[in-house]
């Protein structure tokens, strides 16, 4: 029998010996942590600022708010700067889990869009915490090969004509946000009675639809096997360069719009770093480069003075301020807003 | 002794990733947030659009079950008419598409479907009607047995194959017809298998959120979907697994129902 338990604690130590190995680097002065979304730099912007400033990157990058959340929470390894979301910012500062920047390290900030900061407020109500780096609107891709009319409203979406060719969100809270505006609600409701109207428009809808999509409205719109969709304005110049047909646009009644920024953990060892890293992004012809291959909506009016007069015209790219103006940021609705919101979407899937 | 301790890697195996994950989920199924012991995650199955959803995933793999069955079993009585060489052949050529991920296989269909689809293509080039099921309960049916349609023809072939054929032999000698054969000889012979494979493709077709999610389009809600949303949207592991709990019942009386034809464990071969 014994035998047998040291076969097992073999096996045990080897499982846990593979996880206490790694890490435990000496630390060096010239260092710098950074936690970033997957596929959300240009490297080469690394490697630039490696060059540089001399400071070493050590780069992680996360997948959703919700998965990076826990890791900087739980507090075993810190980071220096990370890019989270607006309404995870809100949380992340609601909980003291972020130190204040100090401006002064990052002139570049000035770059800036003064529309971008002031949104910002709305999470970070004194711009101390965080330093935007993307942005972008919920809008309605359409295919003018298919579609004649010129759409401008989320009613579009509930258009008979298009029946069988309309694609909405998988994920309740950007799916909610169509009829949430034809209601003339926000975005952010947490009202049960708002949120039945909404889900009843959505009811309505789910006949005329083709399917509920994430990721896969790409491939539909680029084929034609849908005319429209629910679409984030990341995506739209990729493919717009696949489809030329594809248009974009934020509807008149006014949408969501995100802007993921940098934060310094309050336990990051590397502050000052951090702060050279987010200034370095702020300067102009990098904050083009790294939109160039992201391209998410830079806030760097520097980086934007730089761009092509078509670009900048382009809605997806840059709103314009007054499109801004009607758009709402997400904000956390809390474990019950989310449960609400998901009993809200499972009946609605349930319908046939 | 000896040969006992070579087991010490599965058991090993079998405590960390079948025992403990399964105490997991009954400790998460059984409490609230806080810890403390409730039943209301179970209970929690009978809100309307979640019985919808669990007799949506009843009645469909249920159909696709038996659809296997029927595929299946003229294969298998195929197969065990061929040659062996030829048979462990047409064997390998079906086992051949599950060196591939389910995921992309599953993707694939959804492109093969799609109503500008391959399939479609074709169809129109000869001046054929389209087929449009992709994002209905008709899609998600024909992926599930797509998917477990092997999981039904190996343990059907493998009881099949051991019948001798002096078996088949005796009861043609004591005057049986070919019919009578079958439904009195090796059809009965053949329940472990039959037995086996309608619980290997009705446990995954029963639980699958995937199949609904590519071939259904989001647009037919299975309780796989319904736990997966606990999971990954409210971050909610006390009412996922209170539901897969709920689920494992559903499951265990399936094999309670049919373990009384499986006593020799014949079936589960593969």
């Amino acid at each position: 029998m014994k035998k047998r338990w040291m076969a097992a604690a073999v096996a045990a130590a080897l499982v846990f010996g593979l996880f206490g190995c790694g890490g435990e680097k000496k630390e060096s002065k010239g260092q710098v942590k950074i936690f970033n979304w997957g596929e959300y730099i240009d490297e080469e912007v690394i490697e630039l600022f490696e060059e540089e400033t001399g400071i070493e990157v050590v780069y992680d990058t996360f997948e959703t708010n919700e998965a990076m959340y826990p890791i900087i929470e739980a507090g075993g390894v810190s980071y220096d700067a990370i890019c989270p979301s607006d309404y995870m910012i809100e949380k992340l500062i609601a909980n003291d889990l972020l130190a204040e920047i100090n401006f002064d390290n990052i002139p570049n900030v000035k770059y800036i869009s003064e529309g971008i900061m002031e949104g910002s407020r709305t999470f970070d109500p004194e711009n101390k915490y965080s330093v935007p780096y993307t942005f972008g609107t919920l809008g309605i891709l359409y295919n003018t090969a298919l579609i004649d009319d010129e759409i401008d409203s989320w009613e579009a979406l509930w258009n008979e004509e298009y029946e069988g060719n309309i694609l909405m969100y998988n994920s309740p809270r950007d799916l909610f946000v169509a009829p949430l505006e034809i209601l003339g609600y926000s975005i952010n409701t947490t009202d049960e009675a708002e949120l039945l109207e909404a889900q009843e428009l959505l009811l309505k809808q789910k006949p005329l639809l083709q399917r509920y999509v994430m990721d896969q409205i790409k491939d539909s719109m680029i084929s034609g096997s849908a005319s429209i969709a629910m679409c984030y304005s990341g995506e739209v110049l990729q493919l717009q360069g696949a489809n030329q047909d594809l248009k974009y646009v934020v509807p008149k009644e006014g949408s969501n719009y995100f802007i993921d920024s940098w934060v310094i953990p309050a336990n990051a060892e590397n502050k000052e770093n951090a702060e050279a890293w987010i200034d370095f992004l702020n300067r102009p012809d990098i904050a083009l480069k790294n939109f160039e291959y992201i391209t998410y909506s830079t806030p760097n009016t520097g980086a934007q003075e730089l761009m092509d007069e078509e670009l900048l015209k382009n809605p997806a790219v840059f709103p314009g301020e007054d499109v801004l103006s009607k758009c709402e940021v997400f904000h956390s609705l809390g474990a019950e807003g989310d449960e609400l919101f998901n009993k809200l979407w499972l009946q609605l899937r349930d319908a046939q | 002794m000896g040969k006992k301790s070579l087991a010490a890697p599965y058991i090993v195996w079998m405590a960390g990733f079948i025992v403990i994950p399964l105490l997991f989920v009954f400790y998460y199924g059984l409490t609230d947030k806080s810890g403390a012991f409730t039943l209301e995650n179970l209970a929690a199955i009978a809100s309307p659009e979640k019985v919808s959803a669990l007799l949506r995933s009843l009645k469909l793999s249920v159909l696709s079950t038996a659809i296997c069955l029927l595929l299946a079993y003229p294969l298998a009585m195929i197969l065990k008419g061929l040659h062996v060489k030829k048979g462990s052949f047409v064997v390998f050529l079906f086992i051949l598409p599950m060196w591939m991920n389910f995921l992309l296989r599953t993707m694939a269909w959804q492109t093969l479907l799609d109503r500008n689809g391959v399939i479609n293509n074709v169809l129109a080039f000869f001046h054929l009607p389209g087929i449009n099921i992709i994002n209905t309960q008709a899609a998600i049916v024909f992926g599930m047995v797509y998917n477990f349609l092997p999981f039904m023809v190996l343990p059907i072939y493998n009881v099949l194959i051991k019948i001798g054929d002096d078996t088949v032999e005796a009861a043609r000698d004591l005057g049986a017809d070919g019919v009578q054969t079958f439904f009195r000889v090796i059809f009965p012979l053949s329940m472990p298998g039959i037995v086996s494979g309608i619980t290997m493709v009705f446990v995954p077709a029963l639980t699958t959120f995937v199949i609904s999610d590519l071939l259904g389009g989001g647009m037919v809600l299975l309780i796989g979907n319904v736990i997966e949303q606990e999971f990954t949207f409210t971050a909610n592991w006390n009412l996922g697994s209170g539901l897969s709990l709920v689920l494992m019942v559903f499951i265990l009386i399936s094999m309670v129902l049919f373990a009384k034809y499986d006593k020799d464990g014949e079936g589960a071969a593969v």
